[in-house]
C-alpha cells in the first residue's frame, strides 16, 4: 500500500510520540490512552467508513475483558492465549449481535445496538463469574510466549504498543483496500451500491465482525494492564464515550479516534476529582462537536493543510 | 392460599400489577419518541432525563414552593415542554439538513449535560416524593390488594395516550402534523407554518415525558439516574413496536411491561433481560418492528 506523504508523516509522528511520550507521562495513563485509541479506531471503522453508528461498542470491550481476565485468572492461560481468547469471545459477540443488528439502519440500527449492549450488561451484572459489582480482580498479567515478563511495566508497555499499531495498520489497510472503497460507497449510497450488485448486508456485517473483533482486542488487553475486568467497561456510558472519543476527534479521519481517544482520557484524568463534572462536560463537549465543530480536530486540520490525515 | 401454575395468586397479580405500571410508562415515554420522530425525524436521547425532569420538577414545586401533585401535573408539563422548546430552536433546528444521527448524538450530549447537572446539585441519592391524599390507601379486590395510586397512574395514562392517538389521528391538527410528517414542502406551501409545528411537536413530546415524571415520582424515588437506564428499555420498546403508528406505541408499551411483570414472577433471574430477548426474536422475524413499515 502506498500511503500518502502526509499520513505517512502524520505515522511516524505518532509512532515517535507513544515511544517517547513515557519520559514524561506515567506508562499506565499511556497505555490507557493506547487500549482506548484502538477502540475507538475499531468504533471509527464501522461509523466513519461504513457510515453505520453502533451504540452498543462497550459490550465488545467488557466482553473481552471477562474473557481475558477470567482465562487468565481462572484458568491461567499465559497472556498472549487470554488476549486471543478475549478477542475471539468479542468475535462471537460481533457475530451474533451483527446478524440482528444490521437488520435495521440508521437510527434503528443505533437503537437495536444500545438496546442488545444493555442486554448484555444486564448478563454480565447477574453472572457469578464476574464477580458483579467488583469485577475480576488481580488478574495476572502473565509471561508472553513464555519469556517477556508482563509484570516488568516497559515489557508491558512495549506489548501495548505493539498491539496497538498492528491495530491501527490492520485498520488502515482495511480502509485502503477494495472492501474499504465498497464500505464507502455503501455509506455514501446504499441503494446504489446494491444496485451495482454488491451484497450490502454482508460486506456490512464484514465491517461489524472486525470492528467488534478489534474492539475485543482493545478491551482484552486494557484488562491485562489494569489487571481489572470490570462493570464500567461494558456500561452504556462507555459506549458514549467512544462515539465522543471518535466524533472530536473526527469522524472518518485516520488519525481522529486516537487523537479523540487521547484529549478524552486526559480530560478524564484531570477531572476525576470532580466527579459529574467528567460527565457534564463530556456532554458539552458532545454538543459542541455536533453544531459547530462536526469535522472534528483532525479532520478540521486536514482541511486547513488540504490534505487526507 | 390459591396457586396458578405453582405460583400464588397474591404474587401473580401484584406483579401483573407493577408489570401494568411499568407498561403505562413505556407507552407514554414511546409515544413521546415516535410523535417527535414523525416529525422531527430525531430520536430524542434526552426524553430519559426530561421524564428526570418532570420528577425533579414535581418534587421543586412540593418542597420549595408547597405546590402539591394536582398542580404539577399541569404545570410541570408546560415548564418542561418550555424548555424542550427552547432546545429545539436553538440546537435541534440547526441539524435538520444533516444526517439523522447528528439528533441522536446531541440530545445524548444533552442528557448527559442534565444527568451531570441534578446529579451534582442533589446527589445520587433518591428524594421521597408523598403521594397526593386523595389517592392514598387501596382496596382490598378480594383476589389482591389494589393501591389507589397504582390504579390512577394506569388509568390516567391510558387516558393521555388515547387522548393522544385522537389528537394525531382524528382531528384537523393531527391531519396537517400527519401530511407534515409525509411532505413538509408541500404543507408549508399551503400556508401552513411547518417550523413551528416542529417546535411545537417536540415542546408536546417532551410534556409527555414530564407528565410521565411526575407520575412516577410518588412511586419511584426521584432521583438523577431515573430515566438514564429507563430510557434504554424505552428504544428496545420502540424497536419491537416500530414507530409507524401511534396506537401500536402504546399497545407494544403496555404489553412489555405486563410480559416483564409475569417474567418477574415465573423466572426472575430474565427480567431485567426479557424486553432486550423479545427484541431479538422479533428483529429475526420481523425487522421492521411489530407495527412498523420498513424505512
Amino acid at each position: 500500500m502506498s500511503m500518502p506523504r502526509s499520513q505517512l508523516i502524520a505515522l511516524a509522528l505518532m509512532a515517535a510520540f507513544f515511544l517517547l511520550a513515557p519520559l514524561l507521562l506515567y506508562p499506565i495513563f499511556l497505555m490507557k490512552a493506547m487500549c482506548f485509541a484502538l477502540f475507538a479506531c475499531a468504533f471509527n471503522l464501522l461509523i466513519g467508513f461504513g457510515g453505520l453508528l453502533s451504540f452498543g461498542h462497550a459490550m465488545f470491550l467488557g466482553t473481552a475483558g471477562y474473557a481475558a481476565a477470567h482465562s487468565a485468572k481462572v484458568w491461567g492461560f499465559p497472556p498472549e492465549f487470554a488476549i486471543l481468547f478475549g478477542t475471539a469471545a468479542a468475535a462471537l459477540l460481533g457475530l451474533v449481535t451483527g446478524l440482528l443488528a444490521i437488520r435495521r439502519q440508521g437510527i434503528y440500527f443505533a437503537m437495536t445496538t444500545l438496546a442488545l449492549a444493555q442486554m448484555i450488561y444486564f448478563f454480565y451484572l447477574q453472572a457469578p463469574f464476574t464477580g458483579g459489582e467488583d469485577g475480576i480482580q488481580a488478574v495476572p498479567r502473565g509471561t508472553l510466549f513464555g519469556i517477556l515478563d508482563l509484570s516488568n511495566i516497559w515489557a508491558m508497555y512495549g506489548t501495548v504498543f505493539v498491539i496497538f499499531m498492528a491495530g491501527f495498520l490492520l485498520v488502515y489497510r482495511t480502509i485502503h483496500s477494495p472492501f474499504g472503497q465498497v464500505l464507502k460507497a455503501i455509506r455514501e449510497n446504499e441503494p446504489r451500491a446494491l444496485s451495482l450488485g454488491y451484497d450490502v448486508n454482508r460486506y456490512k456485517m464484514l465491517a461489524y465482525l472486525l470492528s467488534a473483533t478489534l474492539a475485543g482486542l482493545a478491551g482484552a488487553t486494557k484488562a491485562l494492564v489494569f489487571q481489572l475486568a470490570s462493570l464500567t467497561d461494558a456500561h452504556w456510558s462507555m459506549s458514549g464515550e467512544v462515539v465522543l472519543m471518535t466524533l472530536l476527534g473526527g469522524l472518518g479521519t485516520v488519525f481522529g479516534p486516537v487523537v479523540g481517544a487521547f484529549i478524552i482520557i486526559t480530560m478524564e484524568n484531570y477531572l476525576a476529582q470532580l466527579g459529574a463534572w467528567v460527565t457534564i462536560s463530556q456532554g458539552i463537549i458532545f454538543v459542541i462537536c455536533v453544531l459547530t465543530f462536526r469535522r472534528g480536530v483532525i479532520g478540521e486540520i486536514g482541511n486547513f493543510l488540504k490534505k487526507p490525515l | 392460599m390459591t396457586e396458578i401454575f405453582g405460583v400464588p395468586t397474591q404474587a401473580l397479580f401484584g406483579q401483573l400489577l407493577i408489570g401494568l405500571i411499568n407498561g403505562s410508562f413505556y407507552a407514554l415515554l414511546s409515544l413521546g419518541l415516535a410523535v417527535i420522530f414523525g416529525l422531527l425525524n430525531i430520536i430524542n436521547f434526552t426524553h430519559g432525563a426530561q421524564y428526570m425532569m418532570g420528577a425533579f420538577c414535581a418534587y421543586v414545586l412540593a418542597t420549595k414552593l408547597g405546590i402539591g401533585y394536582w398542580w404539577s401535573l399541569a404545570i410541570v408539563p408546560l415548564v418542561v415542554g418550555a424548555t424542550g422548546v427552547i432546545i429545539e430552536r436553538l440546537m435541534l433546528a440547526k441539524l435538520y439538513k444533516l444526517d439523522h444521527l447528528y439528533g441522536l448524538l446531541l440530545t445524548f450530549g444533552l442528557a448527559l449535560i442534565i444527568q451531570g447537572l441534578f446529579r451534582n446539585q442533589y446527589g445520587t441519592s433518591g428524594l421521597p416524593y408523598s403521594m397526593p391524599e386523595a389517592l392514598a390507601g387501596g382496596k382490598n379486590l378480594g383476589f389482591m390488594f389494589l393501591p389507589n395510586y397504582r390504579a390512577w397512574v394506569i388509568v390516567a395514562s391510558l387516558i393521555v395516550c388515547l387522548g393522544t392517538w385522537f389528537v394525531i389521528e382524528r382531528t384537523k391538527l393531527g391531519a396537517y402534523l400527519r401530511a407534515a410528517t409525509e411532505n413538509p414542502a408541500l404543507v408549508q406551501a399551503f400556508g401552513i407554518n411547518v417550523p413551528r409545528m416542529i417546535t411545537l411537536t417536540y415542546g408536546f413530546g417532551v410534556a409527555l415525558a414530564a407528565l410521565a415524571g411526575v407520575m412516577a415520582a410518588p412511586i419511584y424515588q426521584v432521583s438523577p439516574q431515573m430515566g438514564a437506564d429507563l430510557i434504554i428499555v424505552v428504544f428496545a420498546v420502540v424497536v419491537i413496536g416500530g414507530m409507524g403508528s401511534i396506537l401500536g406505541s402504546i399497545l407494544t408499551g403496555f404489553g412489555l411491561g405486563i410480559i416483564e411483570g409475569l417474567t418477574k414472577v415465573f423466572y426472575p433471574e430474565a427480567s431485567n433481560t426479557v424486553i432486550f430477548v423479545i427484541m431479538a426474536i422479533v428483529l429475526m422475524i420481523k425487522p421492521a418492528g411489530l407495527f412498523g413499515a420498513q424505512k
